[in-house]
């Protein structure tokens, strides 16, 4: 149940971001980040107090609030200067785009209220007749919303601390009676100005009082606003950043009250096929990834490889650079086969380049935020992040920082941030970079390591959310076709990269070469060999067969000899008389018949 | 700028003093700028010159004050001779509307 009011608050709040929510008794300012601070607006017919010192924007958040009321809710309303000339102020507000002279036409009426300087002064005033006038024209405008700027002007003029209440309570007294939704707007001198006498009773009157301040924070100025009072609702009463854009004033309320949005499962490329394969598929759609490194360890070109395969995915993609224009980035990733021209050609990818300290981190990450609206972007890098984390540091910048990645996840927004980082140790991270890498889900660390002469980028996933993904070090390679990661080579204990990699699997490579060589001619002797062998066998074989052949001769001859010799002993016998045949005087035997 | 200085009648004498106070109605301020002028220009003379006085209320004609870029009450305006002063407040100041109105007591 606290769930489900959570979530339906969250969606009402960046509804109302957009400016489409109209709660009953709220009255839309249109200023952004604004409604959402106040759960939809400033009182309806009521009365509102801005204060705050010279120059923080009171006039022009005081304008915007009309402006917007009539030219997006169609609400006539008047303005009442009694400080700057209308003429000026139309003047200015034609910067932020708001056509004054058209609206002037039927919506928007500006009384000069200033005061000449050549008035005399005869005695006591009130505003009775100016009340009444205002009452006619609002009557004839069919008004609903009015705009005192400057009144510290006119209670100068009064110089009177009686005469002042009085007329603040005439001038309460009129807008309660008119049904008017009020904005005031007074300057304070001070610092607190809550402190200051004359206002006290101007914010006992007021409904709802926002106060605006401009200070500098490390040589930067930087705006916020605070809403002080906000009788009879809920407003978040911290202090917020607040900018001064091309489209006004803006508030850096990023209408994050949980962390609860939608996960995606779907991955998005990295851009490297490599570096896609260790996060097995890629970044998850809508996550935050840091690419950290020293500089030169190419963080923008991955930035640029990731860019251009949005491109290519058909998603718009923001480019915000603090360190190099448009041109140079373009030119720069040519040289490794990336190739952004013809996405900016296309209006798929815009580049916004600006430097980092011509404003706030606030303001910086306000336009961002607004260039990605207009823009329509999927995907957004920003290179380097850390450019606003070291020009405005502490925690302020990190809970802006927060915020804002907060939303772009929500948003599905898949952002990519580059971070000038030494190494990865937690200590050094903090305090360069704000403690990004805890926002993140996806931290990539870049890195040179120096062997033999020469530097060779290392790439390392050192966390990624959700995701298995490789824990090796692999070597980013940068050549004209592209991106590549290989493999490093480890050998006895030590990564060797670049050259001194080569070199080794030169050597490997040679050895298995001559390795392969000495096989084959292991080989083809022992092949020899059995040739030889074999034609020596035949040989043999050939000479046992004539030597067999011989001796069958030899024998058939043999048999032959010994019939003869037989007779011939026994002519002997006979010529002896028996003593040649000692076994009587028989026959002589047969010779023998060889088996 | 916006406040043509009425054209007097036509003569040759002396340009009169032409005034024009702006009031709400019977508002404490205003009525007593009314009496004022009594008492600064009384039976409507300057220095023995008549004064044309006109009287405005702003809660009968409101956007005359506007128009008239008439932003406090009451407001008196020299529309002649020129240059167009102007007086903001009661009155009550004498001396300083005098001076302001170029009248010499």
């Amino acid at each position: 149940m606290r769930m489900n009011h959570r979530h339906r608050c969250s969606h009402l709040q960046i509804s109302a971001y957009s400016g489409v929510v109209k709660a009953p008794d709220r009255l839309p300012t249109f200023v952004p980040g604004l409604d959402a601070l106040t759960d939809g607006g400033l009182l309806r017919g009521r009365t509102t107090l801005i204060v705050g010192g010279p120059g923080c924007g009171k006039t022009i958040l005081a304008l915007q609030v009309l402006v917007e009321g009539a030219r997006r809710a169609r609400e006539p309303g008047i303005f009442v200067a009694f400080e700057e000339r209308t003429r000026e102020i139309v003047a200015d507000a034609s910067a932020f785009g708001w056509d004054l002279p058209r609206l002037q036409k039927d919506r928007l009426f500006f009384l000069d209220a200033h005061l000449d300087s050549s008035t005399v002064h005869g005695g006591a005033f009130d505003l009775a007749g100016l009340l009444a006038g205002l009452s006619a024209k609002a009557r004839e405008l069919g008004a609903r919303r009015i705009v005192f700027d400057g009144i510290d002007m006119l209670l100068a003029q009064l110089d009177d601390p009686a005469a002042e209440r009085l007329e603040l309570l005439r001038l309460h007294q009129w807008l309660y009676e008119s049904g008017l939704s009020g904005i005031i707007t007074a300057k304070t001198e001070q610092v607190d100005p809550s402190r200051s006498p004359r206002y006290g009773f101007l914010q006992y009157l007021a409904d709802c009082v926002v106060l605006l301040q401009h200070r500098l924070v490390d040589t930067v100025a930087s705006r916020h606003l605070q809403i002080l009072k906000y009788r009879g609702g809920k407003a978040s009463c911290n202090e917020f950043p607040m900018v001064l854009s091309g489209r006004g004033v803006e508030v850096a309320e990023y209408a994050v009250d949980s962390l609860e949005h939608e996960i995606s499962t779907k991955r998005v490329s990295s851009g490297v096929p490599d570096l896609d394969a260790m996060l097995e598929g890629g970044y998850f759609r809508g996550s935050s990834i840091l690419i950290s490194g020293a500089s030169g360890t190419a963080k923008s070109t991955l930035a640029g490889a990731f860019a251009d395969a949005a491109c290519r995915r058909r998603e718009n993609t923001l480019f915000v650079s603090f360190d190099e224009g448009s041109a140079q980035i373009v030119r720069n990733l040519r040289s490794v086969g990336i190739r952004l021209d013809r996405h900016l050609k296309s209006g798929r990818l815009h580049i916004y380049s600006t430097s980092a300290r011509a404003r706030t981190a606030e303001e910086h990450l306000l336009q961002i935020r607004s260039l990605v609206e207009s823009h329509r972007s999927r995907c957004l890098v920003i290179d380097p992040l850390s450019a606003l984390t070291s020009t405005v540091g502490g925690p302020e910048a990190r809970s802006n920082l927060e915020r804002f990645l907060a939303l772009e996840r929500k948003l599905n927004i898949t952002t990519l941030a580059t971070s000038h980082l030494q190494g990865i140790s937690e200590a050094h991270e903090t305090a360069t970079s704000a403690g990004v890498s805890t926002l993140v889900d996806t931290w990539i660390h870049l890195s040179y390591v120096i062997q033999g002469g020469e530097r060779n980028r290392a790439l390392t996933i050192v966390k990624s959310r959700g995701m298995g993904h490789s824990n090796q070090v692999r070597e980013l390679l940068l050549a004209r076709r592209g991106l590549s990661l290989t493999d490093v080579y480890t050998a006895g204990g030590a990564v060797l990269m670049g050259t001194l990699r080569w070199e080794r699997e030169e050597q490997e490579r040679e050895a298995r070469l001559q390795e392969g060589r000495a096989f084959e001619e292991r080989q083809r002797v022992t092949q020899d060999s059995v040739a030889d062998l074999s034609s020596r066998m035949e040989a043999l074989r050939r000479e046992r067969d004539e030597k067999e052949q011989d001796l069958k001769r030899m024998k058939a001859a043999r048999t032959g000899d010994v019939g003869t010799g037989a007779t011939r002993i026994g002519e002997i016998g006979r010529m002896r008389r028996g003593r040649a045949n000692p076994k009587g005087s028989g026959p002589a035997r047969p010779p023998r018949r060889k088996p | 700028m916006k406040h043509e200085p009425a054209r007097g009648p036509a003569s040759s004498g002396p340009k009169p003093l032409s005034l024009r106070l702006y009031v709400a109605g019977e508002a404490p301020n205003s009525a007593a700028a009314i009496r004022n002028l009594g008492i600064l220009f009384p039976g409507g003379e300057a220095s023995g010159k008549p004064v044309e006085i006109e009287i405005v209320d702003l809660l009968k004609e409101p956007l005359r004050g506007l128009a008239d870029g008439v932003v406090l009450s009451p407001t008196l305006v020299r529309l002649g001779p020129p240059p167009v002063r102007r007086v903001v407040g009661n009155l009550s100041n004498h001396e300083a509307v005098l001076l302001a109105l170029g009248v010499v007591p």
